[in-house]
């Protein structure tokens, strides 16, 4: 019950918000009010599980449209668990960020935004891959809206674009979901779509890999990897703060979730096949991304660009489907969410003041408004991935789980880690320092001074501090990579035998 | 040869036809009344000498006594009446009623449907022909009469009978559509329909001729099963599905499609996008799966071309209009394209649960098309709809819905019509189908996304189109959306009954 009560929640509030959104306060307190409910509950279910050899903590299950096999089936793991700690989180941080910036439709607003959290956290939760599809696309539409009415400049170009990349994604992914589905009925009678039996359907090895890249075609584009990341920098510019938040902090990591939830255990031979591509783009994504974060004159889209590179590290992290590694995947994201978060937050706040989110027209704010430099300097180094921060504890996980696996992929992959200490401190030098600009500047207010602090205390706690995180997550990622040692020694097995058949 | 029983089984076509005539019947006395009385009042006054307040006395008294609305509710009564009839003759399906006639549980849900969008059509043409200032009385007995057709279309069982459906359809529709006469473009469109239909009509015909010229039966069941496919027979058969082929607007029988929704009154065009598709494409259904031609691997080739050519051809025409009602136009021929996988298929539950569907969504969208329209135009350019979301936002709002719905996003019931579609393709292995319509679903979303951008963008754009809407367009809105919606989320309910009444079980 209270697995739905955390989708419901925050859904009842947007439309609340929605309903009496004439009165832009209420509009944002509902919203503030919801979020906070669900924060209660995930503490609840936070320091309520206790016992934590059951994998999955709470689940609920009942037949939704029986005739094609679906059900309303929702369970939580420690992944999701942390995972929709961290959505409710950026959730709150958003509805803050927007008290000021958002002036017009603030109901419509609050709603769109409250409806992309609350399809997020049941894109967590899911475990019937039609249901998982249903809140997949749920936070698409108002995603879009986000972008759409309340973006920047170029805004309906990016809506449009979001859109049609994560949407064909989305189509492949449910192309290979009824496929799946259909298998495992002319196997087993029965016709289903539940995660748990869909588990170890008998699959060839040629149609393994063929449903794996239609769930990977939703995923990568969400993730986003090397080629397919397109959209990203235009709809995190053009995507007003909160927008870009929810967009960095959460929707990239549903692309994550969904690999490391779906695909490795669905599709394990497929995957193991898979992992050198995917280990060669994840590699080509974080130097690519830093590279071209390097080049961005508009601050805005530095940040975006420095997501794919931040990403690239959970791609090569998933595929090396190890503990270490897969728990500094789930580091990595946390710390990518929140201090991505705050990067755009703080690029929201320079906005704010002085329109333009070009940095040729900036410098010098160092003097103006220390308090935000500072807190832009300690986001910007948690970003290169300073100790003490979350993203040194998740990258350096990464890379020592990446390690006996791919030691030429660890290699690229720490070298792309000295791109990202060159684009940020790039980015310090020409907006902080450097010769000064024209612009006034005031310092932040109390309020945007609590939501970067906020912020910082989670970085730093995190960074210096990661066990507590790392348990909830270490029973579900001990059985990923037994799963995948067992399907390696099989898939190892497959091979010789292939082989040996060649050589007589 | 017909008793009372038969005509007791063919109750909703009795009263669909009563009311029809009971319909004319009253215009005629209540306008001849208000005749004499308007040119009694006239010859009470001297004559010889011209009275200028006369001519507008007169056309005070008509104002006065008009007889819209009554009409209006009669042919409501006639059709919420013919709906509940449906129910009386559950107990006695399924029965031949004359050789011409087949009332079963597969045909009555076909007419069911076809009585509900008729209903729809109705209660949105009410506050639009207000608007346009035409005498509006005969509009619902045509209206009537076309619905008549449609369900006498999918009870038939013979090829006679189906024509008449047909025939009742076109002749009420061409009416129909040019019943805006002032509009040129109304004018125009009900033209083309006319030569158009004459013309399918006339290889239909044809066709007809040739299957009976070989098979001596003109009925679905045995016609075929006896012809073993002599050439005669095939040439036949071609020809009748070059007739239905118009009708449904596949390719490449598609080209008076988007003229003739563009020209039409918005009502009607939905009324043709649905009552009169959903109609065919049921005959066509019971046809090939009645006389299992539909397993004949020619007719397989050749409805996959045809489903696989309307697709592309629907959505990428599409793209390239600048008028909503010619999207939806296009987006109607590659929808046709669709249903077609389900009739490889064989799955009438998924049919008929897309037609559903496609049913609400399209009426929806040509109802806020309606509601939007004024006395000189209808509001169908895109950049009416600039900014239309914050100028009255419940009608952004379902147009929205109505949008993803075609468009075949989750929570809509376009999404799980549009799932079962797939589900029954994929089942019967028909990948490539699968994969077209696939492919087509992502090209679907571009223009449906830009008429919905338009109705969220900032500037404000055509301000003149806020006409207010009258309260039976509002409740056919609302209705519409509600069955959207909530077949989108629960649509167990609805496929409990469709499947209990169309397999059994």
């Amino acid at each position: 019950m209270i697995l739905i009560l955390l989708i419901v929640v925050p859904f009842l509030a947007g439309l609340l918000a929605w309903a009496f959104g004439k009165k832009a306060s209420f509009a944002r307190w509902i919203s503030l009010v919801g979020l906070a409910i669900d924060t209660l509950l995930v503490a609840i279910l936070w320091f309520g599980a206790g016992n934590s050899n059951d994998v999955w903590l709470r689940s609920v299950n009942f037949a939704w449209i029986p005739q094609f096999g679906i059900s309303f089936h929702l369970a939580l793991d420690g992944l999701g668990l942390v995972l929709i700690a961290l959505s409710v989180f950026l959730g709150i941080i958003s509805v803050a960020v927007s008290w000021t910036e958002i002036q017009d439709r603030v109901g419509f607003f609050h709603f769109n935004l409250l409806t992309v959290v609350a399809g997020i956290i049941g894109v967590f939760m899911a475990l019937d891959l039609i249901l998982f599809y249903f809140f997949w696309e749920i936070m698409l539409v108002p995603m879009y809206f986000l972008i759409a009415i309340w973006g920047h400049e170029n805004r309906l170009y990016a809506a449009v674009k979001f859109f049609l990349f994560t949407q064909i994604g989305s189509l492949f992914m449910l192309f290979a979901m009824v496929g799946l589905a259909f298998i495992h009925y002319q196997s087993t009678g029965l016709f289903t779509f539940d995660y748990f039996k869909l588990l170890g359907t008998p699959l060839t090895p040629r149609i393994s890999l063929l449903l794996a890249l239609g769930f990977l075609g939703a995923f990568a584009v969400k993730l986003p990897i090397f080629l397919l990341h397109t959209w990203l920098p235009d709809a995190h510019t053009e995507a007003p703060t909160a927008g870009s938040v929810i967009l960095a902090g959460l929707l990239l990591k549903t692309g994550a979730y969904g690999i490391i939830r779906f695909v490795l255990p669905l599709f394990p031979g497929a995957s193991i096949d898979l992992a050198p591509v995917a280990m060669l783009f994840g590699v080509l994504g974080i130097i690519y991304g830093a590279a071209m974060a390097f080049a961005q004159t508009d601050l805005k889209r530095l940040v975006a660009y420095s997501s794919v590179s931040h990403l690239g590290f959970v791609l090569i992290g998933i595929f090396a489907f190890n503990e270490l590694a897969l728990q500094g995947t789930v580091l990595q994201m946390v710390a990518h969410g929140v201090s991505t978060g705050a990067l755009f937050v703080l690029v929201g706040m320079i906005q704010e003041r002085i329109h333009t989110r070009d940095m040729g027209q900036m410098g010098g704010f160092w003097g103006k408004a220390p308090v935000l430099a500072g807190f832009a300097m300690l986001f910007a180094l948690a970003s290169l991935g300073l100790p003490g921060t979350a993203n040194f504890a998740g990258e350096f996980l990464i890379l020592a789980g990446v390690y006996p696996v791919s030691v030429k992929t660890t290699a690229f992959a720490a070298a792309g880690l000295v791109f990202s200490a060159v684009y940020c401190l790039w980015m310090m030098y020409k907006v902080f320092f450097g010769p000064s600009s024209k612009e006034t500047l005031p310092d932040l207010s109390l309020r945007e001074l609590s939501i970067v602090f906020i912020s910082a205390v989670v970085i730093i706690w995190i960074g210096v501090h990661p066990q507590p995180i790392l348990n909830k997550t270490a029973a579900v990622m001990k059985n990923t990579q037994s799963n995948m040692a067992a399907a390696h020694h099989e898939n190892t097995l497959e091979t010789r035998f292939v082989l040996n058949k060649l050589i007589r | 040869m017909i008793t009372f029983h038969d005509i007791f089984n063919l109750l909703p076509f009795v009263i669909l036809a009563a009311a029809a005539t009971l319909l004319l019947l009253t215009i005629g006395f209540l306008r001849h009344r208000l005749l004499t009385k308007a040119l009694r009042g006239s010859a009470l006054r001297p004559p010889g000498r011209v009275n200028p307040h006369m001519l507008s006395e007169v056309d005070k008294l008509f104002e006065n006594f008009k007889i819209h609305f009554q009409i209006y509710i009669m042919a409501i009564v006639a059709l919420v009446a013919a709906f509940l009839s449906i129910f009386l003759m559950l107990d006695e399906i399924p029965r031949q009623v004359t050789p011409l006639l087949v009332i079963d549980f597969y045909g009555l849900i076909f007419l069911g449907l076809i009585l509900t969008a008729g209903l729809s059509v109705l209660l949105l043409s009410y506050g639009y022909l207000k608007i346009k200032n035409e005498p509006a009385e005969e509009y619902y007995a045509l209206l009537l009469l076309a619905v008549l057709g449609g369900g006498i279309v999918v009870v038939s069982n013979h090829l006679v009978s189906f024509f008449l459906g047909l025939e009742l359809i076109n002749i009420a529709l061409y009416g129909l559509i040019a019943y805006t006469r002032s509009n040129e473009k109304s004018l125009e469109a009900a033209f083309k329909y006319l030569i158009l239909a004459a013309a399918s009509d006339a290889f239909l015909l044809f066709g007809i001729a040739l299957i009976y010229g070989e098979t001596g039966s003109m009925q679905f069941s045995t016609m075929i099963a006896t012809a073993q496919w002599t050439t005669m027979a095939l040439a036949g058969m071609a020809l009748i599905f070059v007739g239905i082929g118009f009708k449904l607007s596949l390719f490449p029988f598609q080209m008076w499609t988007p003229d003739v929704y563009e020209g039409a009154p918005a009502p009607i065009t939905g009324f043709i996008a649905t009552v009169s598709k959903a109609a065919v494409f049921a005959v066509l259904f019971r046809l090939l799966t009645s006389t299992e031609t539909v397993a004949d691997p020619r007719m397989v080739f050749l409805l996959s071309l045809m489903a696989i050519a309307s697709m592309f051809f629907g959505n990428i025409a599409a793209l390239f209009q600048t008028n909503v009602k010619r999207v939806l136009a296009y987006s109607s021929i590659s929808h046709m394209g669709y249903v077609v996988i389900g009739l490889l298929a064989k799955e009438s539950i998924a049919v008929t649960f897309y037609f559903i569907a496609y049913f609400a969504a399209t009426l929806g969208a040509f109802g806020v098309i309606t509601a939007l329209s004024k006395s000189d135009r209808d509001a169908d350019e895109i950049s009416d709809y600039r900014g239309l979301a914050w100028r009255r936002p419940w009608l952004a709002a379902v147009f929205s819905i109505m949008l993803l719905s075609l468009a075949g996003i989750p929570v809509t019931a376009g999404f799980l019509a549009k799932f079962y579609l797939v589900t029954a393709g994929v089942g019967s292995s028909l990948w490539l189908l699968v994969t077209v319509l696939i492919i087509n679903s992502v090209i679907g979303l571009f223009y449906y996304l830009r008429i919905m951008i338009s109705m969220y963008s900032n500037d404000h754009g055509n301000e003149s189109i806020t006409s207010d809407s009258s309260l039976s367009t509002g409740i056919a809105l609302a209705a519409l959306m509600f069955l959207v919606i909530s077949i989108g989320i629960l649509p167990t309910p609805l496929l409990n009954i469709l499947s209990l009444a169309l397999t059994g079980r």
